[in-house]
């Protein structure tokens, strides 16, 4: 891994994120794009994932709708506001990069969705004849960023 | 109206057995395969949000990535509704049934 990537577990807790500064402004941007989706089109099939059912039953199910879904959209916000908070900075605290994780999940989520990706997607690497080319990539770099992310703050929490 | 009494307290009784029998059976928390999710994204889940071991958490992650979906922690409804909202916090696709 060259310098300008690099994430590891930092010697006094937390985590260090080594990465440039279009890569944190694109984080920001997917942010942005993912909120206002939120905000304007709350329906959007792309965001179903999101919000998964708890139950079969569906009067159980619209009890835990009504009960958890403000809740759980609070959360999505809050993760998103600690990642623009902390976008520029080079160290983040266990809790920031467990932020990070949940935003790098939500976002993956609604753009694989979007790009109906699969297990196999990646399997023979990124074909560039694609039509989605662009945004697999997009995908891509995403999912290396958390993968390592999640390594580092796995090794900070002591898991 | 005497008459109808007794009769009257057993139909009580029964359906409160039946609704404590009911109530007593577990509720399963169950997290299901998705495409998108990292294998080391759903382990560390596993592990921040049950205590598991990495090698239980590993275990888990295998069986919902192999079998399609793995029973991930079980009690009452309210604590199984309580560990489906934390998962769907993380984004993992959780449901839960009675047992």
């Amino acid at each position: 891994m060259d310098d300008q990537h690099r994430i590891e577990p930092a010697p006094d807790g937390g985590v260090r994120v080594h990465i440039p500064a279009a890569e944190r402004e694109l984080l920001l941007q997917l942010r942005a794009e993912l909120l206002a989706l939120l905000e304007t089109s709350p329906d959007d099939p792309t965001l179903g994932r999101l919000f998964p059912p708890a139950y079969d039953d569906d009067r159980l199910e619209s009890e835990y709708r009504r009960l958890m879904h403000d809740e759980l959209l609070a959360g999505r916000r809050e993760a998103f506001n600690v990642m623009e908070a902390t976008a520029g900075q080079e160290k983040l605290s266990a809790q920031e990069a467990e932020a990070w994780l949940r935003a790098l999940t939500d976002l993956r989520l609604v753009l694989g969705t979007r790009l109906e990706v699969r297990e196999d997607t990646f399997a023979e690497g990124l074909d560039l004849s694609d039509p989605r080319a662009p945004e697999l990539a997009v995908y891509g770099y995403l999912s290396w960023l958390q993968e390592a992310l999640v390594e580092a703050v796995s090794a900070a929490s002591g898991f | 109206m005497s008459t109808t009494l007794a009769p009257a307290e057993v139909q009580v009784e029964q359906p409160q057995e039946a609704e404590w029998a009911e109530h007593d059976r577990p509720w399963v928390v169950i997290v299901w395969n998705d495409p998108i999710n990292l294998m080391s994204y759903v382990t560390f889940v596993f592990q921040k949000l049950f205590g598991y071991s990495r090698q239980e958490a590993t275990r888990l992650m295998l069986q919902v990535h192999n079998e399609g979906k793995a029973v991930v922690s079980s009690g009452t409804r309210e604590k199984a509704e309580y560990d489906v909202a934390r998962l769907h916090a993380h984004a993992l696709w959780a449901t839960m049934r009675q047992d």
